[in-house]
């Protein structure tokens, strides 16, 4: 391999950046300009080491294989990678909402490391997950090679330049102030470029499909990769103040800027959190039970019905706030209706398993599979509950928020990834089994107990958050100022950051198993989980 | 009209129509003769191979 014009490209970038920095508007600009100097000029050096004058083999295996799966081991190694750093992340800004001396000023300070913390676990870790899988599944369910050739590879590092990117900027105090959605236009810019690629090869590949039915999995990714470009456009529409500065200003302004927000947030929450990763679950769980999904017909009205309400839920973001009532009684119908869709899918998932629910039981992969589905339920329960008025009016701006996300982000998406990954990494190693099961059971364990104590934390911490907010005496004063309400979160807030170290340490567990999968090492396990039947409970 | 007042009126008249016919028309697919035999070979598309 040559990779000439690559080289090119890579080393033209850098000489860019290094003009860019050299010619910024401002000094946050040239540092991120400096970064990217960096690693750009660091990926050119590592293509120039990569450079092989032989002549390509025919009988070359890459060449030989009849799927694409290469960019997909580097893609499922990225998104173990980011997953544990993003879990780690959260940690510690957990404990610094406990203990405030461990803000380090001024770059690691919790204004900074929050979202450091959300697009590392949603962006890195799930959005490589998503990519990895739909590269995967989409080959799979076509029965075709992944469409565009080196495409591939350019969405993968194009994906990982933008991570880079966004969390450096973070640190250096660069951002919109879109949550979610904080990364300044030219990141924006370059993760538009990505996405198209990233559509590009997806769409490619299921247009030369051979199988004459397009899978229910592709829908959801499909509709999730459109989608995601749509609300990455239309909310970071903005105006940068210099070409070669950091700073812009939205194209909105006032509420409606903050509803264009909010229908790019909850969004995101729908087609990158929920959409994408049903997509996994209609996948990977068919294959890990070895059964076909429950009812394939639901499944297109599953999809149909998420696509169709999700959309218009956004506005509960923004209860009693400027935004026309009608909006936000808009945004609260549409959630609750969005329950009936979501539970008809949890349901589709979890009946899969019909008369294969022994697997729970000796399957510790399976096991993780199914309390995601159970979580993604509860959490699908739990929102829409959460965007009536009256309740939000409790919920709103407290921890129960907050609980709820995680309840869905650590529940749902964290369990089913794992699940995807324990399933991918054997098979695309061409190894016998993982390493270990018993370590996908300790992590089963440890990922589930540690959203057990942190979702019940939350509850707690949020409910008495937003009751102390509206006591008020028999004179109509406040009975609480904000700081004791801070200030008597404190023990939930060190119990959550117990409940997020179990998690983290599951991942841990995940990350060397993964490891030693791919190195082909297999643990002398006495009885694995298949053969040693566990004691019938006691009637 | 102003173009707020315009959109918001399309929105909830023939754009609430035209989605709530398009979803019923998917419904009504999904149900339509033949389509369970379908759906269970469509449903077998992961498991035939690797």
């Amino acid at each position: 391999m040559k990779h000439t014009v690559e080289m090119v490209v890579l080393a033209v970038g850098a000489f860019l950046a290094l003009v860019g920095a050299g010619f910024a508007q401002d000094r946050l600009f040239g540092a991120h300009m400096w970064v990217l100097f960096f690693v750009l000029l660091g990926g050119t050096l590592v293509l120039m080491r990569r450079v092989d004058f032989r002549p390509a083999v025919a009988g070359h295996p890459s060449l030989r294989s009849e799927y694409f799966d290469e960019v997909v081991k580097y893609g499922v190694i990225a998104t173990v990678f980011w997953g544990v750093v993003g879990f780690l992340v959260g940690d510690v800004v957990a404990l610094q909402l406990a203990f405030p001396d461990l803000n380090v000023e001024p770059w690691f300070n919790f204004g900074r490391m929050r979202p450091l913390h959300t697009s590392a676990v949603i962006f890195a870790f799930g959005g490589n997950a998503l990519i990895a899988t739909s590269f995967y599944v989409v080959q799979r369910t076509s029965r075709a090679r992944l469409f565009g050739g080196d495409l591939g590879w350019f969405v993968f590092w194009g994906y990982q330049l933008f991570i880079v990117l966004a969390a450096t900027g973070y640190l250096l105090g660069i951002t919109q102030s879109r949550e979610y959605a904080e990364p300044e236009w030219y990141v924006d810019l370059w993760l538009t470029v990505v996405w198209v690629a990233y559509l590009v090869v997806f769409l490619g590949t299921i247009l030369k499909r051979k199988e004459p039915h397009i899978y229910v999995a592709n829908w959801f990714y499909l509709g999730f990769i459109v989608t995601i470009a749509m609300l990455h456009v239309v909310n970071n529409l903005a105006v940068p103040v210099s070409f070669l500065g950091s700073k812009s200003y939205s194209a909105f302004s006032g509420v409606q800027d903050a509803l264009t927000q909010w229908w790019y947030g909850h969004n995101a929450v729908g087609f990158f959190l929920t959409a994408g990763f049903l997509a996994m679950m209609y996948y990977f769980i068919p294959k890990q039970v070895n059964r076909p999904v429950y009812s394939y017909r639901l499944s297109i009205i599953h999809f149909w019905a998420l696509i169709f309400m999700y959309i218009w839920a956004g506005p509960h973001h923004l209860h009693y706030t400027a935004l026309p009532d009608w909006a936000q009684t808009l945004g609260m119908v549409f959630s609750v209706m969005l329950w009936m869709p979501s539970w008809g899918g949890m349901i589709n998932g979890l009946m899969t398993l019909s008369g294969a629910w022994d697997k729970v039981r000796t399957d510790p992969i399976v096991r993780m599979m199914v309390m995601a589905v159970a979580f993604y339920g509860m959490a699908t329960f739990e929102g829409p509950m959460m965007s009536i008025k009256t309740v939000n009016s409790l919920s709103h701006y407290t921890d129960w928020t907050i609980g709820h996300v995680h309840s869905g982000a650590l529940g749902w998406n964290g369990l089913i990834t794992f699940g995807a990954i324990y399933y991918l990494v054997p098979k695309l190693w061409n190894r016998k089994r993982l390493y270990s099961l018993q370590m996908v059971n300790w992590h089963f364990w440890l990922a589930t107990l540690g959203i057990v104590v942190y979702a019940a934390t939350m509850w707690v911490a949020g409910i008495q958050q937003g009751l102390m907010w509206r006591e008020y005496d028999d004179q109509g004063f406040l009975v609480y100022s904000f700081a004791e309400s801070v200030a008597a979160m404190f023990p939930y807030y060190v119990m959550r950051a117990a409940g997020g170290a179990l998690f983290l340490s599951g991942a841990v567990i995940m990350a060397f198993n993964v490891t030693m999968t791919i190195l082909g090492r297999v643990r002398d396990e006495a009885a694995t989980l298949d053969a040693a039947p566990m004691p019938a409970p006691a009637e | 009209m102003e173009t707020y007042t315009a959109m918001r009126h399309f929105a909830d008249s023939w754009g609430l129509l035209a989605l709530t016919l398009f979803f019923l028309g998917v419904v009504l697919f999904i149900f339509r003769p033949g389509a369970k035999k379908a759906a269970a070979q469509a449903s077998a598309i992961p498991l035939k191979e690797d």
